[in-house]
């Protein structure tokens, strides 16, 4: 009997408490991007630290999973800020507005996507279209389509290693890997000879190769650069800030003529980069308490700027001007128009 | 494990059958070295996983600390004299530590020269100096030798995790700061603590800084609240389904139901929980009485079936005997067959407790895979559990988070065991055969 009284006056306190929570939230809530979510983390930490509002709570739940939770309302059960390593797609531009959110976008700086290889091995030198030959599932031979057939790197061209190709990388789930496929392949695929002509454009160059030279190495990129360690023969591919982090074990490819360095990433001579964003919902100013502040925080020099914490953390910043521009947008809260 | 082997063969007439006895007893033996074979390779295969675990994570449970003379100088920490607590917390902490810190090297100047001097110690520094002075009011006006934890790279540099031995160009540390490192580790100011911030603090991006105690209050709380609702309806619905429910086609549907339940993937109830108790119910996100609920529903049939075989091994003569001295079903019940089947219920609960610890899965949907600095106070705060840190960890880019992510794998190894011994225990304890 008693343990009947017990279980029933916990779930009508959890009715009551849910009911209260609802109300009231005194805590920014963040979700979004896993690339992100590094810098939103680092800034959070800080922020938490030096000002008397509590620290945010920050989820990785990847682009589209925040932009989702973050577009699905007003109100406190709803995410006040949500992370992406993309732009905010129309059609979810469109949901947010349909449910009364108004969204300031901050771009917050760049993120480099890099070919490696274990220190033990030679650089790797190559063009993004050969890049394209080698992971494709289907490439262009003698004016038609085929199954990839290049199983070295040399039988790409006879100026690259005579060795097996082995690239290890993300999964489709991760948008690590949508930004490679759209920069590395859609930018390849210009580049090789006749691929247009079989259709080979746009989302079409987005198939990569099943027949094992292209291992899905799960989400996490740790687990990649431990593999890349181990395996002198094959090449990961993940985030800039991983390879910062691992400078003494790996080495970036050169693509297209670019080192894959802090400095070519910034002013954007490296061709694999992509734009990593928030959005503040502008309904939740003022109710949420230290948004404003945070946006604040995150947009300040002392974060964000070529000697912020941020940089430290393997975030490559915008350029100066655009940063001044981006920053006084974000800190006015100029709502977003697409 | 009977000796069937051991007993002497009768000698036998016939050569043919003697052949025949011959390979039985090689089968025999076979059979044996086979199953001897395979209890090799779990345990070499957990040998390995221990080994691998232990060996990269034992350096984060010591860390590497710097000592800093702080001068407390009253003109700058309470320029006006209030001795009020909450107006020294405010000074500024970071220049006290900073200054205190370029005292030694006074001829390092440029800006990116001092940049790369503060890395020597971690961005928490200045934390740690403020909780001294708080704590020490009488400090001001004095200087004090106060010990810091160093910055992530020079602990990992300090424990050999980045090599010395290559190009500049190629490490997080530059020869500049090697240098500076040398010269206090020289002087005596560097030296390898034991970590406690690794059991007193939450997460924080800084691996220095980065601990576990969040992530284990976190658990304890998701489990109470696991333990509080799937014991009571695990044992009741047990209790009834051995004891009073007839022996139908709804009773065998259920039966059916409760088995397959128990093997259902556990992102599914993470799912069910997003639905039922996030959208439908308005419970905070991220909150340890949504992950308790979530990993009770998950841990219930798991309870059930334990409750059930526990309530079947005691036999039916005990149930005849207290009825046949006149006893009512439910006395038969509260008075003698659940104090005998209690220790097997037991077992099995905490068993369902220690999968409940170790799982991720369902979390992740009701957002617990998530960043919180602040340690969790009650029911309802944003929290993690262990997996789930060990996960982000495992996750983080900073080279200093490989050694705590083992550990905090031997953290949560350490409650694992000590919940299955407990689980042992009380079935050694307890445990009544007839």
């Amino acid at each position: 009997m008693r343990t009947k009284t017990l279980t029933l006056g916990l779930l009508a306190s959890v009715a009551v408490v849910g009911a209260a929570e609802a109300q009231s939230r005194d805590q920014i809530r963040i979700v979004g991007s896993s690339t992100v979510f590094p810098f939103a983390t680092a800034v959070a930490e800080n922020f938490g630290r030096t000002t008397d509002f509590k620290t945010p709570v920050v989820e990785s739940t990847g682009s589209g999973g925040g932009l989702k939770l973050f577009c699905s309302g007003v109100g406190l059960e709803h995410p006040d800020i949500t992370n992406a390593s993309r732009r905010i797609k129309s059609s979810e531009f469109e949901t947010c507005t349909q449910n009364g959110i108004t969204i300031t976008e901050v771009k917050v700086g760049f993120d480099g996507i890099v070919l490696a290889n274990s220190k033990s091995a030679d650089q790797m030198a190559l063009t993004k279209g050969q890049l394209f030959l080698a992971l494709a599932k289907e490439v262009p031979v003698d004016g038609a389509l085929v199954e990839n057939p290049y199983v070295n790197w040399s039988d790409i061209d006879p100026s690259l290693p005579n060795s097996k190709i082995e690239v290890l990388g993300p999964p489709p789930t991760s948008g690590t890997r949508d930004a490679f496929v759209e920069l590395a392949m859609e930018g390849g695929c210009d580049q090789v000879d006749g691929a247009a002509e079989l259709g080979l454009e746009d989302s079409a160059c987005h198939f990569i190769r099943e027949d094992g030279a292209f291992v899905e190495a799960g989400e996490n990129d740790n687990l990649i650069v431990q593999k890349l360690d181990a395996n002198p023969g094959a090449f990961g591919i993940f985030g800039f800030s991983f390879l910062d982090q691992n400078s003494d074990k790996l080495q970036g490819s050169n693509i297209d003529g670019v080192d894959p360095t802090f400095e070519n990433i910034a002013a954007g001579d490296y061709g694999v980069s992509r734009s990593l964003y928030f959005y503040v919902k502008g309904e939740h100013v003022g109710v949420v308490p230290g948004i404003q502040e945070f946006v604040n925080e995150f947009t300040s020099e002392g974060a964000w700027g070529e000697d912020g914490y941020l940089v430290d953390k393997g975030l490559i910043p915008l350029p100066d001007a655009d940063r001044q521009a981006v920053g006084n947008a974000a800190q006015s809260l100029a709502p977003l128009a697409l | 494990m009977t000796d069937i082997a051991t007993t002497v063969p009768r000698p036998l007439a016939d050569a043919d059958s003697a052949a025949r006895i011959e390979r039985r007893y090689r089968q025999e033996r076979r059979f044996r070295r086979i199953g001897l074979a395979a209890i090799c390779v779990a345990l070499g295969m957990l040998a390995i996983m221990l080994i691998t675990i232990v060996s990269n994570g034992y350096t984060a449970f010591i860390a590497t600390e710097v000592a800093i003379d702080v001068t407390f100088d009253p003109a700058e920490v309470d320029p006006d004299g209030t001795g009020d607590p909450a107006v020294i917390g405010r000074a500024n902490f970071q220049g006290l530590t900073r200054n205190a810190l370029r005292a030694y090297f006074p001829d390092v100047s440029g800006r990116t020269d001092r940049r790369d001097l503060n890395k020597l110690i971690s961005v928490g520094a200045p934390s740690t100096v403020r909780a001294a002075l708080l704590e020490n009011l009488d400090w001001m006006g004095t200087t004090q030798t106060i010990w810091v934890k160093a910055g992530a790279d020079f602990d990992s540099f300090n424990k050999g995790q980045i090599p010395r031995d290559v190009p500049e160009s190629d490490r997080r540390v530059n020869d500049n700061q090697v240098s500076w490192f040398d010269q206090l580790a020289a002087n005596g100011r560097v030296e390898k603590r034991f970590n406690g911030t690794f059991f007193s603090s939450a997460d924080s991006r800084e691996p220095e800084q980065a601990g576990i105690r969040g992530a284990v209050v976190g658990s304890f709380f998701t489990l109470i609240v696991t333990l509080l609702l799937a014991f009571p309806v695990g044992v009741m619905a047990a209790v009834y389904l051995e004891e009073f429910a007839p022996k139908n086609r709804w009773t065998d549907l259920i039966e059916v139901n409760i088995n397959n339940l128990a093997a259902v993937p556990s992102i599914v109830f993470g799912l069910l929980g997003l639905a039922v108790l996030l959208n439908l119910f308005g419970l905070p996100r991220s909150a340890p009485l949504v992950g308790g609920i979530v990993l009770a529903l998950m841990t219930l049939p798991t309870i059930i079936i334990a409750g059930r075989a526990s309530l079947k091994a005691v036999p039916p003569s005990i149930r005849e005997a207290a009825l046949g001295m006149g006893a009512s079903p439910l006395q038969t019940v509260t008075h003698h067959v659940l104090p005998l089947a209690l220790p097997g219920m037991l077992t099995g609960t905490i068993i369902g407790m220690a999968q409940a610890l170790g799982e991720t899965a369902p979390l992740l949907m009701i957002g617990m895979v998530a960043f919180i600095v602040d340690v969790p106070g009650s029911f309802t705060d944003p929290a993690t559990v262990l997996p789930v840190q060990i996960f982000l960890w495992a996750d983080a880019p900073e080279r200093g988070f490989v050694e705590k992510t083992s550990a905090a794998i031997m953290v949560l190894l350490a409650f694992l065991i000590t919940m299955n011994l407990l689980a042992v225990l009380l079935r050694k304890r307890f445990e009544r055969r007839w």
